[in-house]
């Protein structure tokens, strides 16, 4: 669907040097995709996306939509879609006249805009909203309306930049299925970008982690998780524990990688095995789970999560242990 | 739905508003607000004073010109004599014809040009926008004799169209570096979801237009006041019987001799009249234009 073939962005300000927001980035997105961008701040997922949408024009390299190279196309030309962070809604028209918005720039009939503005709206459950305004509207509202006027001239691509960011905790999980949805529903290629993994896990089709203007890694979610090819994709998804390879008497020059809910932690006492001993120096109660913080004699800190939990106090000596199917070894 | 839409319109009431309810009257209060009353009583004293006297008769306003009109005293004189004597109906109306056609022309010109300033990142732009600064500094009334000039060549000399003309000239640039700093608060995506919709330059320029309203109220007000108290132009390039303004028409109860205070007062009076219409009705969004756009 999008091909982005080597694209590189500078971006030429005033007195300080050129800003190199992208490197070289090349990716391919799937048709009827759930896309994510994810990464840290200023890493360049906005960058990206306004290159999609043609808000920006590339450095150097090439971005095809459905085969054909966008380059010369301006924004409204290419059948791209986005919902912007701040809604970007119009205040003084109506729902209903924010999400007809678009069609009535193509010269749509009137008769089609009502019916797939009565549609978009019905997707987005906001049938009985069409005559308010936005400022009428609650956070979570506005967002759904962003997201019907995105979806009612039909893109092939919809653009997503944090759109769920302004919203609390509880609304956002719940946007979170309505957005997977809508996707699925709708058959639209979905590219989302977020810097909430745990997000980018429960949505995403594929996810491409990026950090400060490179793709680290492209994968599915059980993909990036399981197998991250890169410490720092390690450490952004999810937690891991990232231990050099001395701390456990294995090769110095490697890191081991491992998942915290992987590792046991039993005490010494009980005359277990495992790759290293070391001392709780720290409990932490989550609920459901214990966090535990261990310091290896060897000197590296890891965090162990488990179920329910071995009766510990902070100072046993303890000996822990995982499968070594679950662990990942990478060079430092 | 019916349970968070309350708790948003409850927190939507101004903290201020409740808070300053139960604040107690402290020594800090009392003089904050005892000085606001001096400068409202310096402010609004004049008019007052203009008012009264204008109810009275000549020898009552020189009598005791801070006296309230008795019965004795009062007199709708000079109203009357405003109206019979002078030609007050045509001078209003040109008053009216011209500032009004000012602040539309400034207005929609310098919106404009403000949108223009701040969309296209062209070179010229900064040059240009300086332009208006140096617009601002400079007093129009230096270039009186090249206006004449201009107004003779023209042939528009004596006529309301070369007043509003100037006025409008002397207007812009104040009001496009006002405006300008009203687009550039008007967030990009907002402009860029129009465009990516295939909005025209004019429709996005129309989308944006609500969200610099206080700008606009606030470049009206502007604009009204010295174009509409203005003495010099008027005299200069519209002095014949019936293109005379307000002020200018006032000036015939001046006399070499003699003043004809009651009229003059009563005229002062009616003048302002427009001016305090207006503002009733622009002065919240005025108040709040002026201040967000000069602090951003
Ligand atoms: N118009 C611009 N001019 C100059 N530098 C820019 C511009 N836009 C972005 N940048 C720079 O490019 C880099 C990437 O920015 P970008 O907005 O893509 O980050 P992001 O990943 O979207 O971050 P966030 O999660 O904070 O939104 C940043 O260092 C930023 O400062
Ligand atoms: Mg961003």
């Amino acid at each position: 669907m999008i091909d982005i073939q080597s694209v590189s962005k500078s971006f030429v300000t005033r007195d300080a040097d050129p800003v190199h927001a992208l490197n070289d980035v090349s990716l391919e997105i799937y048709d009827n995709e759930f896309f994510t961008l994810l990464g840290p701040s200023g890493c360049g997922k906005t960058t990206l996306l306004r290159l999609i949408a043609g808000f920006e024009a590339p450095s150097s390299g090439a971005i095809r939509i459905a085969g054909s190279d966008v380059a010369a196309l301006p924004p409204q030309k290419r059948s791209v879609n986005t919902v912007f962070q701040s809604y970007a809604l119009f205040p003084h028209m109506s729902v209903a006249e924010n999400v007809a918005f678009g069609l009535e720039m193509q010269n749509a009939p009137k008769s089609l805009i009502d019916e797939r503005v009565r549609e978009a709206l019905e997707m987005v459950r906001l049938e009985g909203f069409a005559a308010r305004r936005p400022a009428q509207l609650s956070g979570g509202q506005q967002q759904r309306v962003a997201v019907a006027r995105a979806l009612a001239p039909k893109p092939s691509v919809l653009l997503l930049d944090e759109p769920l960011s302004a919203l609390d905790l509880k609304l956002r999980k719940g946007m979170q299925s309505e957005l997977k949805r809508l996707q699925r529903e709708t058959g639209i290629t979905f590219v989302l970008v977020t810097h909430d993994q745990e997000e980018a896990l429960a949505m995403s089709d594929r996810i491409a982690v990026m950090r400060s203007g490179d793709v680290l890694q492209v994968g599915t979610p059980r993909d990036i998780y399981d197998n991250p090819q890169d410490r720092f994709v390690a450490d952004f998804i999810g937690e891991s524990n990232l231990l050099p390879g001395a701390a456990l008497g294995r090769d110095p020059a490697k890191t081991i990688i491992v998942r915290p809910e992987h590792i046991v932690v039993s005490p010494v006492a009980d005359g277990a095995k495992g790759h290293a001993r070391g001392a709780v120096s720290a409990i932490t109660f989550l609920g459901s789970d214990t966090l535990y913080e261990v310091v290896l004699e060897e000197g590296a800190k890891l965090h162990s999560r488990s179920r329910g939990g071995a009766a510990l106090a902070t100072g046993d000596r303890v000996v822990v242990d995982w499968a070594r199917a679950v662990e990942r070894e990478l060079a430092n | 739905m019916s349970a968070p839409d309350l708790r948003i319109s409850d927190l939507t009431i101004p903290a201020a508003r409740r808070r300053q309810d139960r604040e107690p009257w402290t020594f800090e209060r009392i003089i904050v607000h005892a000085l606001l009353i001096v400068f409202v009583i310096l402010a609004i004293g004049p008019v007052l004073i203009v008012i009264i006297n204008s109810l009275k008769t000549t020898p009552a306003i020189f009598g005791g010109p801070f006296d309230l009109p008795t019965a004795k005293t009062f007199s709708l004189e000079g109203y009357k004599r405003v109206f019979t004597r002078g030609n007050f109906i045509v001078n209003y109306r040109n008053s009216l014809v011209v500032t009004v056609t000012t602040i539309v022309l400034t207005v929609v010109l310098s919106t404009l040009a403000a949108f223009a300033l701040v969309e296209y990142r062209v070179r010229v732009a900064s040059l240009l926008a300086g332009l208006f600064v140096l617009g601002i500094m400079l007093p129009i009334r230096l270039g009186t004799i090249p206006l004449i000039q201009m107004m003779l060549a023209w042939k528009l000399m004596d006529t309301l169209a070369a007043l509003i003309l100037v006025y409008t000239a002397m207007s812009i640039p104040i009001a496009v570096t006002l405006m300008v700093t009203y687009f550039r608060t008007v967030p990009t995506d907002l402009k860029e979801a129009a465009r990516m919709d295939g909005a025209s330059e004019l429709r996005t320029f129309w989308i944006v237009l609500p969200l610099v309203r206080p700008g606009l109220a606030a470049v009206a007000a502007l604009t009204m006041l010295p174009v509409w108290n203005d003495l010099w132009f008027p005299l200069i390039l519209a002095p014949s019987r019936q293109n005379q303004t307000v002020t200018l028409g006032v000036q015939q109860f001046v006399g070499q001799f003699m003043n004809d205070y009651p009229a003059l007062l009563a005229a002062l009076t009616l003048g302002a009249v427009p001016l305090v219409v207006l503002f009733t009705l622009f002065s919240r969004q005025f108040i709040s234009g002026l201040s967000k756009g000069y602090s951003k």
